[in-house]
């Protein structure tokens, strides 16, 4: 797969602030590519590095093999669906989608007609002459999207394009979006900080935190193989059990587990720094009798959350974690104050780089 | 609302808004009541009559009257133009320039006219112009104009312009435009309204300025304020009343433009 956009560990300060902190990635063609993160990690800087509006302090970013620093942004191939849209509130949604066409010097004809069906794509031709202020969110969201996209950008970058939706259009955008992506074959650089909307649309997440990229991978990998405490952490909910390291080699590791249970487990390539901890998600262990699992714990509290029960437990070392069963007439849950046995299945418990 | 007292229960409420609307807005009332006046006396009211406008165009003063007005509308015209021209510039340029050394002061410097005691301003101009050798005329009291309406135009643009966010420029930019294409097709149509306001608001200043004008015009040279000040020293007559009316009803027109233009560009960009 060709790579479009690489990022060579670039460095972007505010002062003294560093808001990205050496940062390398390759994003494919025709990828759906996510920044994942939370508030300040960097993925938006990185996102208006890519457009141009912020010069890199150290570094480099190839669009297609070709250096782009210095470039301004309207000489960059790429576009950008902005947070909150900012469509031109004096122009027709039309002459907002024909802006980019026009200033790429197509004629008025040529470029009212792709105007049309760029509207058409996104399901909006019936709006093409009103203003922005008149259409409601979801439309300008969609609005934004067919601007950026009518001058066929090398790449689309979208800065939380969804975050100002509510939560049944955020859903039924997230299909739209990724099937508006897969029609066009143009690869789009996507930021979030929502990890299911990351999961839901990506080909690939880019995880940050703190100016650093964290774990790169498919959204599987992530959530599966998360390579450190942050990745597990922030995808998904997970447990995180101290170990100590009885062997480590080649992707896999001995741990012994709190009570003296030893497990075979896959882990990160590198060993890990400080307290060794492994991850382990809640529907990947059951319960089980007292003695017969990997781990042993008294039952705190049940969660009744319909689909699914949550079981609060604690470790005869006061570790707490949790853990899910299922809703079903034939699994009894456990008493609270019970001890059970906790089973962890196979390959689920994952040694954790730091 | 329950436990927010309503305004009107304070005690000397009524009263104090009595004596307030009364002392602002009385003359103002007896002036144009005046002004339309069939006597004339100041003082006894002799019946509705147009007598003092038509006066205003045929009278013995008239001939003034219609060159200072000639002049005051041009320098008006050319000192808001100009004014609003230079004002929008530093407002781009102060809204839009990000930081840089020395931003406060170079605010302040803009308002700096809003503060300076305007006699002050008006001898210290008239000081410069003597200094420099320029002949005292249209040419220094339109210089003058534009000088101290630079402040007044310059809020309502500025005050606009905050409202704009940076993305509209930066999307166009990202849409292929250049630096000049995105302020010219969308930043200045979204300035436009504050733009217009300023405009106006430069106008009105401009046309009502008595002291600076006074100082720097010379001799011969009448604006409608100084050919008024100038009829009334030697008596007020009711001609002046109907003058004044008019210049009034003129302000009041654009202030009021002003501000509808104003409110006009925030609900379309709502």
């Amino acid at each position: 797969m060709d790579e479009v956009v690489a990022v060579r560990r670039v460095v972007k300060r505010f002062g003294a602030f560093t808001a990205l902190a050496g940062v390398s990635m390759t994003i494919g063609q025709k990828q759906f590519f996510t920044l994942l993160g939370p508030s300040g990690c960097g993925k938006t800087t990185l996102l208006r590095c890519i457009a141009g509006f912020e010069d890199l302090s150290e570094g480099t970013i190839l669009l297609e093999g070709r250096d782009i620093a210095g470039l301004a942004p309207n000489l960059r191939p790429v576009n950008t669906v902005f947070q909150h849209y900012a469509l031109f509130p004096h122009m027709t949604v039309a002459r907002n989608v024909a802006f980019g066409l026009k200033m790429q010097g197509m004629a008025p004809g040529p470029r009212l007609k792709r105007a049309g069906e760029m509207l058409e794509l996104v399901h909006l031709s019936a709006f093409a002459d009103r203003l922005p202020s008149q259409l409601s969110g979801g439309q300008q969201q969609r609005v934004a999207l067919a601007r950026a996209l009518a001058p066929s950008p090398r790449v689309l970058l979208l800065d939380e394009p969804l975050s100002a939706l509510d939560l049944k259009l955020r859903q039924a955008m997230r299909v739209e979006l990724k099937q508006l992506q897969e029609e066009t074959g143009i690869t789009f650089v996507f930021v979030t900080h929502d990890q299911e909307e990351a999961l839901t649309m990506s080909d690939r997440i880019a995880v940050m935190s703190a100016g650093e990229v964290r774990q790169i991978g498919s959204p599987r990998e992530i959530y599966e193989a998360p390579v450190n405490r942050f990745v597990a952490g922030f995808i998904g909910e997970t447990n995180l059990l101290p170990v100590r390291v009885a062997s480590f080699a080649g992707g896999m590791a001995r741990v012994v587990l709190p009570g003296g249970h030893q497990l075979t487990c896959p882990a990160a390539q590198t060993a890990p720094t400080g307290t060794p901890h492994v991850s382990i998600r809640p529907e990947r262990m059951t319960v089980v009798p007292p003695g017969s699992g990997d781990l042993d714990a008294s039952v705190e509290r049940l969660i009744y959350l319909g689909t699914d029960l949550q079981v609060l437990a604690r470790l005869a070392d006061g570790t707490a974690l949790h853990l899910r069963m299922q809703n079903s007439a034939r699994a009894t849950p456990p008493g609270a104050g019970s001890t059970i046995g906790i089973a962890i299945e196979e390959g689920a418990a994952r040694l954790l780089a730091d | 609302m329950a436990g927010c007292p309503d305004i009107r229960r304070y005690p000397g409420f009524a009263a104090m808004a009595a004596l307030c609307l009364t002392i602002l807005y009385v003359p103002l009332a007896v002036v144009i009541a005046y002004s339309f006046n069939a006597s004339t006396s100041l003082t006894n009211w002799g019946g509705v009559s147009l007598r003092w406008y038509a006066d205003l165009f045929t009278g013995v003063e008239a001939p003034r009257f219609r060159a200072a007005a000639w002049n005051s509308i041009t320098i008006a015209t050319l000192a808001a133009t100009a004014s609003t021209i230079i004002a929008a510039a530093a407002a781009v340029a102060m809204v839009r320039g990000g930081r840089f050394r020395g931003k406060g002061a170079t605010f302040a410097l803009i308002n700096l006219p809003l503060m300076v005691p305007e006699i002050v301003t008006a001898v210290a101009t008239l000081i410069f112009f003597s200094t420099i050798g320029l002949m005292t005329g249209y040419l220094t009291i339109l210089i003058a104009h534009i000088t101290f309406c630079i402040p007044f135009a310059y809020l309502p643009i500025a005050a606009r312009l905050e409202g704009i966010e940076e993305t509209f420029e930066q999307a166009a930019r990202d849409l292929y435009a250049t630096r000049a294409q995105a302020f010219r097709l969308i930043l200045l149509p979204l300035m436009t309204p504050g733009i217009i306001s300023g405009f106006l608001l430069a106008f009105i200043i401009s046309l009502d300025d008595f002291i600076i004008t006074n100082f720097v015009k010379g001799a011969g040279m009448e604006t409608l304020p100084t050919a008024i000040f100038g009829s009334v020293k030697q008596g007020i007559k009711p001609n002046i009343l109907a003058l004044s009316t008019v210049m009034l009803t003129v302000s009041i027109l654009f202030v009021t433009l002003s501000y509808f233009v104003n409110r006009l560009g925030q609900r379309s960009r709502a």
